[in-house]
């Protein structure tokens, strides 16, 4: 009975693969599934531009230097994100929570400037319904701002347990939502080149 | 009423207080929430299963009285089937067999129950997101239910839902709400099944039992591991393109609608860049229960058990790159279109090795015709026709000659039919006794199995023969055809086999009720198998095994010269460790 098997009684309360515990496995796995959704979407935008004739010019209608303004402000968000997870991986546990209300508040920023960008673009006329620039732009801007905004709720609720000294013992739950974040960034990150840059 | 409080008492101590609700509705059990899936699916399965006799009803003689249902769902058209409920009923039959149907079965019902008893866990990983999954269909199955209730009545656009049919409101009857409703229905089965295939991939990762490699895995959880990838993959491509055609219908845009700039095919694209690997999805489970089965009841061990996972491996690979060949005839790049075609008919290859292997484990065993391995072994002949008639099907000339006609239904059917459906028959007869702790009749298994085997190839095998003779699919009356009045007979005879084939499943529906009362008690291990779940009591206790189990062997050793008996459980020792 030397090899007591690792089942008996009960399962590690979190097992572990090749360094990886379960949830963080699970959250790749999640991640990898939001890839091909965005992949079908920027497939179908990729597909009706480059068989339009008359695809409006990005730079004539959209504000580039506000968007890479956000653009930096999300890059940002990733910085403080990392920090705060470096930050709760030291102890200080403090710092970690202020550092992921920072992220919060950035990525809050985000999604008013785009609501900002929208209500402009919507003034000068271009609507979802307008033509099929303006369905593809609404529609990827659209699904990645949700996903923002559903970061920052989920980053608000971390930073609550954080200030409460929920992640003492093991910051995981920070990095989990870290490693959403740093996804909606480098989603964003090939939108806004196919978007706004070519 | 002091005893009987007692006896209350104890009962609740031993399921450690949970209520009715938290134990069989809100359950976080695998093997709770796989049985809720068994038996939603299997109630889609006989609402499909009567639909189908609709469709079979109005070929044989189009636009006559349909006796008693009829009456109901037709009485503003005299008891007849209107023309725009013809598609209708395609579209149901279609999408609920296999959304609601095949998918939940093999991955919600056999994938839920059996991957964490043949891997030797407690349960799921995430038994909540568990729990949650089968709470996301339900919904599902709400919605696509009350497409029948509203105006204009169900989605009618094919279980395809081509667009621009679909995309806009006013085209027929059935793309107003309720095509609306269908979209909404199939996003929720997706979130559910995304939901389900993360939990599967990390228990078969994770949460695996002492000595449980990956190479000593069943096949059973070698497919559903593989299928769940593809399920990950795939899902979130369909989500969306489903949600495009949402926006499509409610707020204006323009996606597929090609008279405002608009691409169509982008519909086809995506749609099939799921829906090709989830014919996959669809039969990957089922090869591997059949692996399991006939192996266990040839008591030999499995034929190429690496060739087996590697050549599912392949299939699910290859299965991403094919999807083109659903659109031969779409306007395609004839160069695009060769492509598409080779990388089909390479799934011949991984295909072929596994029908092969099965048939040389079948070679010299001592083969025992149970009910489970009748179905398994119809699995395996049913799927070589399925499969090879997918071969001509891949061919582009070939293709251009029965695209969209009854040999494709013929085809489809052999092979989600005649092999998803006997895996799933040869499934069910197989893990009843782990399920329900009882034995299904085996006598009435095998009336059911021989009547269903006869009928199902009356009732298809003639679709390969009016597609070569160029019925189209999807036509509500074949007498308009002037050609097609020669084979009205055989259409005649296809349904009259279809009400017979509907019918014999009342004898596997009354086989699996009554047994859940009557049967024969089941004893932990009554087909003497090697795999984990044999291990446990019939059905498994809450945590699944009194002790863990530690895995020592391959779960294919059968009629091995170590053991006097003919099954070697995979914890068993070896024959070298003392006290053996």
């Amino acid at each position: 009975m030397s090899d007591v098997p690792s089942t008996t009684g009960h399962q590690h309360l979190t097992p572990v693969w090749q360094g990886i515990q379960t949830p963080k496995f699970a959250v790749w796995l999640f991640l990898a599934s939001e890839i091909m959704f965005f992949t079908g979407l920027i497939v179908a935008y990729l597909n009706l531009r480059t068989n339009s004739h008359d695809w409006p010019v990005a730079a004539e209608l959209l504000s580039v230097p506000l968007v890479a303004t956000n653009t930096f402000i999300l890059i940002g968000s990733s910085v403080t994100m990392v920090l705060a997870f470096d930050a709760a991986d030291r102890g200080k546990h403090r710092r970690a929570a202020y550092l992921l209300l920072a992220t919060a508040i950035l990525g809050t920023l985000f999604v008013s400037i785009q609501a900002y960008e929208w209500s402009e673009l919507m003034r000068e006329g271009i609507r979802v319904s307008t033509n099929l620039f303006g369905s593809t732009f609404y529609t990827l801007t659209g699904f990645h701002g949700s996903h923002v905004a559903i970061g920052v709720i989920w980053i608000l609720a971390v930073a609550l347990k954080a200030f409460r000294g929920g992640y003492n013992r093991n910051p995981l739950g920070i990095e989990l939502v870290g490693l959403y974040w740093h996804f909606v960034d480098v989603v964003w990150i090939f939108l806004f080149t196919i978007i706004y840059l070519i | 009423m002091a005893q009987t409080q007692e006896i209350e008492h104890q009962e609740q101590a031993h399921t450690e207080d949970l209520s009715f609700i938290r134990r069989y509705i809100f359950s976080t059990d695998h093997k709770v929430i796989g049985r809720q899936f068994l038996f939603s699916s299997l109630f889609f399965f006989s609402f499909g299963g009567l639909i189908a006799m609709l469709i079979r009803t109005q070929l044989a003689w189009p636009w006559k009285e349909i006796p008693v249902i009829g009456r109901t769902l037709y009485s503003s058209t005299g008891n007849i089937l209107s023309p725009e409920g013809y598609p209708a009923l395609v579209t149901m039959h279609g999408t609920i067999m296999i959304f609601f149907f095949v998918i939940p079965i093999l991955s919600g019902a056999f994938g839920n129950f059996l991957i964490p008893l043949m891997i030797g866990a407690q349960d799921m990983a995430f038994p909540r997101l568990n729990m949650l999954s089968y709470w996301f269909m339900v919904p599902a199955f709400f919605i696509m239910l009350a497409g029948f209730f509203v105006e204009g009545g169900t989605a009618a656009a094919g279980w395809t839902s081509y667009a621009p049919l679909s995309a806009l409101p006013t085209m027929i009857p059935g793309s107003g709400i309720g095509q609306t409703l269908w979209i909404v229905s199939l996003v929720f089965v997706g979130a559910a099944s995304i939901m389900g295939a993360i939990n599967y991939i990390t228990t078969i990762v994770m949460l695996r039992a002492k000595g449980m490699t990956l190479f000593r895995m069943p096949m059973t959880i070698w497919a559903l591991f593989i299928t769940a990838i593809l399920v990950l993959l795939a899902t979130p491509v369909l989500t969306s393109v489903l949600l495009l055609l949402f926006f499509d219908r409610t707020i204006g845009t323009t996606f597929f609608l090609a008279s405002a700039g608009g691409n169509p095919l982008i519909w086809q694209h995506l749609f099939w860049f799921y829906s090709h690997p989830a014919v996959y999805i669809m039969i990957l489970p089922a090869m591997g229960m059949a692996s399991d089965i006939i192996s266990c009841f040839a008591r030999k061990p499995l034929f190429g058990y690496r060739p087996m996972v590697y050549s599912i491996i392949a299939i699910a690979v290859l299965g991403f790159i094919v999807w083109g060949h659903h659109m031969f005839q779409s306007g395609m790049n004839p160069i695009l279109g060769i492509s598409f075609m080779t990388s089909t008919m390479m799934v011949a290859l991984p295909s072929a090795i596994k029908t092969f292997n099965w048939l040389a484990t079948l070679w010299r065993g001592q083969i025992h015709l149970t009910a489970p391995m009748l179905n398994a072994l119809a699995f395996v002949s049913t799927f070589v026709i399925g499969g090879l008639s997918g071969i001509f099907a891949a061919a582009t000339p070939v293709d251009t000659y029965i695209h969209d006609t009854f040999w494709i239904v013929g085809h489809i059917h052999y092979v989600l039919f005649g092999g998803s459906l006997f895996g799933i028959f040869a499934g069910i007869q197989f893990w009843y006794p782990k399920m329900f702790g009882r034995m299904m009749s085996d006598f009435w298994g095998k009336v059911h199995f021989s009547l269903t085997f006869i009928t199902f190839n009356l009732v298809f095998f003639p679709m390969f023969l009016l597609g070569m003779y160029g019925m189209p699919r999807r036509i509500a009356d074949p007498s308009n055809y002037n050609f097609l009045a020669p084979v009205q007979g055989i259409n005649q005879f296809m349904t009259i086999c279809a009400y017979i084939l509907g019918l014999v499943q009342l004898i596997l529906i009354a086989n699996f009720f009554v047994s859940l009362v009557r049967g024969k008690r089941a004893v932990d291990n009554p087909w003497q198998a090697n795999t984990l779940e044999w291990t446990t009591s019939s059905p498994p206790p809450k945590e699944n095994f009194h002790t863990a189990p530690v895995v020592y062997r391959g779960p294919y050793d059968y009629s091995s010269p170590e053991a006097k008996e003919d099954w070697l459980s995979q914890t068993r020792e070896p024959a070298a460790a003392p006290g053996d």
